[in-house]
Formats: structure tokens, sequence, C-alpha cells
């Protein structure tokens, strides 16, 4: 830790409301356009991890995420939940990555910043679900991770102790810098206040382009054009194949009974 | 010299992780097809003689470092290990089970060599020109994306218990090449010790009672517990009960929580979430028992109760106990 408290890197993504995205059997199209944007919910409590830091410890929080022009709004959301700077990473030439793409001009935009001590993201994302960016990053970076942090035990000068729930729980004492990825358990997110909002519309968000990073890492690196994997095709599996049988009724019960004996998971 | 494909073995108390022979399994099965090896590599303490277990699921040949100081799980000196045996023996494919261990170790591994990670794969095929697609669920569960790797290795993580576990065999032979052990760990992580073990593997259960919003006290859980139970089987809740702090996560089933396919799966008072649905779609023979008719879980259920959990479950559990033959209510 410098003499200016914790310099935290909160990493965020916008995704559509899962629960609101259409999924076409048919076409295999995945129709966000009736899903609104929110920022990915495990994301939230990595910032919420950061904000409490910042209360305990002081420090800054720089915020990054990488799309299009819209997830705007998710850092904007940042900025009112306690975040003191915003960047968004967008540029045709960082579209379609793959994580190891992501991850590269994640990775590129902090070295840029200049220095942090700590990097926060989600466990993993609601869209993608590979949960792979944050290990990644802190390859590229060169620095420890540990993931799926439940609990951030203590903060010293140079070190951070977590409990890391791998089904069990270990707990890791890791040289800072270093990268967190979060599990829900760790924190509940507080909601912004009104103040906060109006605050937050009137700070400024920066926008880097694949060039700004260019000193940083090999822009040929970022996109699809440094992506190693290519997605071939989607297929939207149609509701299984259940049997459906309903029950309803003063003996429901009863024939719920029969079944799970017919299955021999009732045995005397 | 035939190439390989490589499967990291993982450990724990120097026990080996079933996921790795599910996937000795099918690394073999596309050995087979592809014209190659199938060699692991095991990193741990006391582990040597575990080695031939590898075999007899499967393994031709495999990579052992033993030593003390490789007890404890360090992200960053596996990874190195890793990395430097990736160099030496140049697989074509690298598979790495999707537990939290192996989702932690693998992204590091595939940036260091600078290769494609697809996470989280549920079936691992090769198609007519010899390439290997892995098909992976994405948005929560709600598509499966076919996806090919342009760089060598190819890495893939895979989920536990989606793939059969092979037969073991005791009379195949393979090699085993010890390796020497870095002489320091990567002091920048520093475990300091398991700190609680989880008390159920919902993962491994194969019946799961399971509840949600419909219950009304947290105490009701019991009731579910009970029947479960009564069927041989654990707790499980969905998120909202974790969230309202009535249980540990451990017994949470969904994208958040643990991923099941049990052969029995009972909800009760779930309304079928995609989230939650994400994590128990693939269980054998799925019954539901909900107040409201158009719960979405019914859709998903080959049996459904529509009805009051609080008037079928201690009804059910009363019946099985008079079949049983255990006294009380």
């Amino acid at each position: 830790m410098s003499g200016k408290g914790l310099r935290i890197v909160v990493l965020i993504k916008q995704v559509p409301d899962i629960e609101k995205v259409r999924f076409d059997v048919e076409t295999g199209r995945i129709d966000r356009s009736s899903a609104p944007a929110e920022t990915n919910p495990f994301d939230l409590h990595a910032l919420e991890a950061a904000v409490q830091l910042k209360e305990k410890l002081g420090g800054s929080i720089t915020v990054i995420s990488m799309g299009p022009r819209q997830a705007e709004s998710s850092l904007r959301d940042a900025l009112a939940r306690g975040a003191d700077r915003a960047i968004l990473l967008t540029d045709k030439r960082l579209a379609g990555a793959d994580t190891i793409a992501t991850s590269r001009a994640l990775a590129a935009a902090i070295r840029k910043l200049g220095g942090f001590d700590l990097i926060l993201c989600g466990e993993k994302t609601v869209d993608g679900d590979t949960g792979q960016v944050g290990p990644e990053v802190a390859e590229v970076l060169d620095i420890p991770h540990v993931a799926y942090v439940c609990e951030i035990r203590e903060v010293t000068d140079d070190k951070i102790t977590v409990v890391s729930d791998m089904g069990d729980k270990y707990l890791y004492e890791v040289k800072l810098p270093a990268l967190l990825t979060v599990t829900r358990e760790l924190n509940t997110p507080r909601l912004p206040t009104l103040r906060d909002v109006l605050k937050a519309r009137k700070k400024q968000i920066e926008i880097w382009d694949a060039d700004a990073l260019a000193q940083y890492e090999d822009p040929d690196r970022f996109g699809i054009k440094g992506s190693k994997t290519i997605v071939m095709k989607v297929v939207i599996p149609g509701v299984e194949h259940r049997k459906g049988i309903i029950f309803r009724g003063e003996d429901a019960a009863e024939k719920l009974l029969e079944v799970l004996k017919e299955g021999g998971f009732v045995k005397p | 010299m035939t190439s390989g494909i490589l499967v990291y073995a993982e450990t724990s108390d120097s026990r080996i992780h079933p996921v790795s022979f599910e996937l000795l399994g099918k690394a073999r099965e596309i050995a087979e097809k592809l014209g190659l090896e199938v060699w692991s590599v095991i990193i741990g303490f006391d582990v040597k003689d575990r080695a031939k277990e590898l075999i007899y699921y499967g393994a031709d040949k495999v990579y052992v470092y033993d030593s003390e100081h490789l007890k404890d799980f360090n992200v960053l000196t596996y990874k190195d290990i890793l990395v430097d045996l990736v160099k030496e023996i140049d697989p074509e494919i690298f598979l790495i089970g999707a537990t939290p261990l192996g989702r932690s170790l693998a992204p590091r591994v595939a940036a260091a060599l600078d290769t494609g990670l697809t996470a989280d794969c549920t079936d691992l095929r090769v198609d007519e020109e010899g390439n290997l697609i892995q098909i992976r669920p994405a948005f929560t569960g709600n598509i499966l994306a076919h996806i090919k790797t342009t760089s060598k290795p190819i890495m893939s993580t895979i989920r536990y218990k989606v793939m059969p576990m092979p037969k073991r065999d005791e009379s195949r032979k393979g090699e085993i090449v010890i390796k020497n052990p870095p002489e320091k760990i990567d002091t920048r992580i520093k475990s300091l010790g398991r700190i609680s073990k989880r008390t159920v593997n919902i993962a491994d259960a194969e019946v799961i009672v399971s509840g949600g919003r419909g219950l009304k006290n947290k105490e009701d859980l019991k009731m579910l517990e009970e029947l479960a139970k009564l069927l041989g089987g654990v707790l499980g809740v969905s998120r909202p009960l974790v969230d309202e702090g009535w249980i540990a996560k451990e017994h949470q089933v969904g994208f958040s929580g643990n991923t099941v396919k049990p052969k029995l799966y009972i909800a009760c008072g779930i309304s079928g979430s995609p989230q939650h649905l994400a994590g128990m779609r693939d269980s054998q023979i799925i019954v539901a028992i909900n107040i409201d008719p158009s719960a979405p879980i019914f859709r998903h259920a080959d049996y459904g109760v529509v009805g009051d959990l609080y008037e079928v479950v201690p009804k059910l559990i009363s019946m099985i106990k008079r079949i049983k033959g255990v006294s009380g209510s």
C-alpha cells in the first residue's frame, strides 16, 4: 500500500438481465433486445468490497469495463456506488474477444493506470459463465490471485488475508498487489442514494480505445484477432423431454408415493 | 513420437478427485479417435502411490510431482509446474476438472501458455475433420455453445459428473515418470490451511429434496430434511434461502451455488427461475411440489403435485415412515 491508502481496481461487465433474455429454440438466436442491461450481479459484490475497504483504509477506486458504449450506464452506477474514477474500453478492435483477449485488454488498461494494490472482480458473469477473466488478468500482470473469496479478514501494508470457498474453506495470505475474485457471500451490496446518483451524473467517464492501450499490449492480441477460441454454433436446448405428469387433489401425495416406490426410492 | 492428451489429476488430502478419472475416460475415447496417447499429471504430497490408479483408469503415462511443500494448493507454483511440463511434453489437448480448484488454476496456465481455454464443458466431440469441439453451457445454462480452439494445446475445464466414470482396470499397464519438484514454492501466496470442511457434498447426492421461497419459516427446512433423509438423500435449497441466511451455501442448488445431477430431485416451493434450473435441470427424475400451477418448474418436471407443500410433504413423510416401520408421527 502506498501512502495514499489502498489503490483498488474493480473490473465490471454489463450483461443482459438473464431472467428477461429470450432464447429462440428454432433459430438459435439470443434476443437481448427484450432484456434490460444491468451490471453483472457478482461484480456488485466486488465493488461493495472495494467501497468497504476504502471506507476503512482510505484510498481510491477505479472501475474498468470493456464493452459497447451503452456499458457507460453500468460505470455511471458504479460511480454512484462509490467509485472515484470510471474507464470504458470500447473499440471495434476490442469486440468479439474471448477470455484471453479480454484479459489482455483489461490488463493493459490496468498497467496504463500506473500503479495499483488490489484488483477485485466477480467470480463469474451470468452471460459468459466462464470465471476465467479474473485469473487470466492476474497471470498477464504476473500477480497472485485468490478465487472464490467469501471473506476478507485483514489488509496490511503489503498483504491481504482472505477466505476462499473452494467447497471446503481455505485461508490464504497473499502479497499485494493481488487480484481477488469474489462470491456473493462476501457482502450485501448497498444501493446508492439519490444524492449519490445525482452526483455521479456530473462525473466524467473516460473512454479508451485500442490505441490508448497500444503502449502496454500489442493490439493484435485484442478482440477477435487475439482470440484463440471460436464459437462454431450455438444450440438452444428446448425444454427437456420430461413426462410432465401432474397430480392434484386429495390423493396427490399417495400418487407421488407410488412413483417414488416404483423408482426404488422408498425401501422398507 | 506419438503426442497425447494430458489430464490434470486433482488431489486433496492425497486423494484423487473423481472428476480426474472421468476425464481419463473421455480422454481415452478421444485419444482412440485421434491416434493419441493419454497422459496424466499429479501434483501433491504422498501422491506417488496414487499414480497407478490413474493408469488403471486409462492413462498411458503419468507424470508425478511429489513433495511435502506441494501439499497445499498454491496456484502460482502449480501453474509453473504445469506450464513447464506442457512446454516439455507438448500435448495436443489438456483437460482439467471444472472444480473450484481447476477453475482457478486452468485460466492461469492457459494465459501463461497463451492458448485458448474453454470453461465448464459438458461434452467433447471430434468432428469429421478431426477437430475437437468443446460444448459448454452459457447464459446461465440457457444455451449450449460449440467451441473450437485455434491454438495449442487445446485446453478445457470439464464439469464433474457429466462424463461417465470409466471402469477401473488393474491389468492396464503404463509408465510412471517421477519428475523433480521445484525447489521452492512461490511465496507470494501462503496457504494458512483449511479452516472449515463442508458438511454436505450435495454434488454427490443421489437424492435431493430442495426448498425455496414457498417455505414460510427457517424451521420448516427440518421437515424437508426429514423427507430427504427418509429417501436416503440430502437437503437442498434455492438461492433466496441462502440470501436470507437460513442455511449455508453448501446446500444451495443453482447457477451461483452447486450444479447437481441426482437420480431424484424434489423441488418444494421452488418456482424454477433460470438461475435455479441451471443447477438441477440434468437430474434424472424431477418432482415439483408447488401451490402455483403456473410455476415454471412444472415445465421441467416429470411429476408435479399442484398443492400446498405444508400438506403434501407431511403426508408423504408419514406414509414413508409407515412403510419403513419407523415409529412416530
